[in-house]
């Protein structure tokens, strides 16, 4: 029987929908001219001036820091949440934990700015690094749980059991067996963490203080502020960072995925 | 006594999520109702006592036009969406294991794209400068002095563009598990191939398209940046208007009570679906067990 070619058509004018405006802006950044449109010759200047503005470099700094802490936070209330959610499925609590971890994906990213700036201003907590740090972690928890948790239905619990039959304590048998067995989920888990953290803008913005500007929000206001080409050669310099991340996470799964299937 | 130690095992890995979650997502939401009623003080923060005002103060006219539209571009940008999402992840779902793989990658990378970079890149593309304009005028297709930046339809293509890669993934995800033989099977008893499609294939992937549509549908209402930097002052959305509450003149009750507009816009479909699930569910028990 004859398949319809519709669905492949498609499909090709969708990638090619997804790819051509990010193509063009990779092109741009190597343009000389001011304006994309017209090509004035292959250039590096736009680049060369970005490695010269120290307030990008200030920024990729705090972009970086908070990521970093909010990849080790995540990572250990989600994994903890994920083996509650795991160990006690059938209970009611857990139920409700569940929930909870899950709406905030749901949840536009505005309505938790919003939500978030109104609990640190009635609190008195001065915006800053550290409120930009809580507002990350509430947000990565839920998907670093769902992840594990994905991790450990797939996982054969009876080989905690055997190690504990050998002799290991229930500790030994957490750090020794669950823990390596779990570690590309957690890998994964924390790129996507890392990533989450590296790219947010919206909730950023409203819990941000001054002296807290991330690279995201430094970007906005490249935009805002008269659209340079730097832009361009950052967003480059992003993009690549964001293939690399996804290949080496895409990677991480299937090993994992193989381990899994022994 | 065995009991005794599950039960506080079991509180001790639920608690530090579930009090972190408590304090920096419940009580926030909460907080956004009940500042709502109080007065803004002129410092930009929060006055004393209560007031009524706020909430009376959303009537206005110019709030309801925004709702509307927010409303429509949202249903707008998730049905443009679902039209090319479906046959996309039909496509992924039926290509040979090598290609498939290949497919989700080049879906999945725009995903963990940096959200602000991909809605900058149309800016720079729809400029008066830039690629598509000028191409356009070449090809006669477009006046010189067209604007094809800041106005509603820029707005709903880029949150086409943005929303697409999260619709593509659970259908694909949905259509995998698909038996195709059941396809086969409807044509051999002679439907043709869009009645096996509209009555065999899209109730088999169900699950996948009530994601999809939630996945684009509540993001696209609380959309903010998209409008903010390809829209015009026409296409203003709620989002543009809590932004403005707290960056522009510092009204955060008045912030607080557009939220609980945006927050009762995302229940509705939630609830929706949820009640739709349950009737589902009492139809064909056996589906949905083997589902999940």
């Amino acid at each position: 029987m004859k398949r319809s070619r519709f669905p492949f058509i498609v499909t090709g004018f969708v990638l090619v929908f997804f790819y051509l405006p990010i193509l063009f802006l990779v092109v741009d950044s190597f343009n000389a001219s001011r304006f994309g449109g017209a090509w004035r010759g292959f250039s590096f200047k736009w680049y060369e001036r970005l490695f010269h503005e120290p307030a990008i470099w200030e920024a990729a700094k705090n972009t970086l820091f908070i990521a970093v802490v909010v990849t080790f936070l995540s990572l250990v209330l989600g994994t903890v949440s994920a083996l509650a959610l795991h160990r006690f499925a059938k209970s009611r609590l857990q139920r409700f934990h569940y929930t909870l971890i899950y709406t905030p994906l749901v949840v536009p990213e505005i309505l938790m700015g919003i939500s978030l700036l109104m609990a640190f201003v009635a609190a008195g907590v001065r915006l800053g690094m550290a409120t930009i740090i809580l507002a990350h972690v509430t947000f990565c928890v839920s998907y670093v749980a769902l992840v594990v948790l994905g991790r450990l239905q797939d996982f054969d619990f009876t080989i905690i059991e055997a190690a504990r039959d050998l002799g290991a304590t229930g500790w030994q048998a957490a750090r020794r067996v669950l823990l390596p067995m779990l570690a590309p989920g957690l890998a994964a888990a924390g790129l996507i963490a890392f990533t989450l953290s590296v790219d947010d803008f919206v909730i950023t913005f409203f819990v941000a203080g001054p002296g807290s500007t991330t690279l995201p929000i430094r970007v906005y206001s490249m935009i805002k502020h008269g659209a340079t080409p730097m832009i361009n050669a950052l967003s480059t310099l992003l993009l690549a960072l964001t293939f690399t991340t996804v290949i080496v996470s895409q990677r991480l799964s299937k090993s994992g995925a193989m381990e899994g299937g022994q | 006594m065995k009991r005794l130690r599950k039960r506080a095992q079991e509180l001790l890995l639920t608690a530090p999520s579930f009090v972190w979650l408590s304090l920096f997502f419940l009580i926030p939401t909460a907080l956004v109702f009940i500042l709502a009623f109080r007065p803004a003080d002129p410092f930009g923060g929060i006055g004393k006592g209560w007031t009524t005002a706020t909430i009376k103060g959303l009537a206005d006219p110019q709030y309801l036009a925004i709702a509307l539209r927010t409303l429509w571009v949202s249903f707008l940008s998730t049905g443009i969406c679902m039209l090319l999402a479906v046959p996309t992840g039909y496509a992924v779902a039926r290509a040979s294991e090598r290609r498939r793989n290949m497919l989700l990658l080049l879906v999945i990378v725009p995903f963990w794209t940096s959200f602000l970079i991909r809605v900058f890149a149309w800016k720079s593309i729809l400029h008066p400068e830039g690629f598509m304009k000028k191409g356009l005028v070449l090809l006669g297709l477009a006046d010189p002095s067209s604007q094809l930046l800041y106005n509603l339809g820029a707005v709903i293509m880029v949150t086409v563009y943005t929303f697409l890669p999260f619709a593509i993934l659970p259908i694909y995800a949905a259509a995998e598990k698909f038996d195709f033989r059941l396809i086969e099977a409807a044509r051999d008893l002679g439907a043709t191939s869009f009645e096996a499609f509209r009555k065999i294939f899209l109730p088999g992937i169900r699950q996948g398209l009530i994601t999809a549509v939630l996945v684009v549908f509540i993001p696209a209402l609380g959309s903010y940046i998209i409008p903010d930097i390809v829209g015009g002052p026409g296409s203003e959305l709620l989002g543009n208007k809590i932004a403005q509450r707290v960056f522009v003149d510092r009204n955060l009750p008045l912030a607080g009570g557009l939220s609980i507009v945006l927050i009762l816009a995302v229940l509705a479909p939630l609830l929706a679906v949820l009640a739709l699930q349950g009737k589902g569910s009492r139809i064909a028990p056996k589906r949905e067990e083997t589902e999940t």
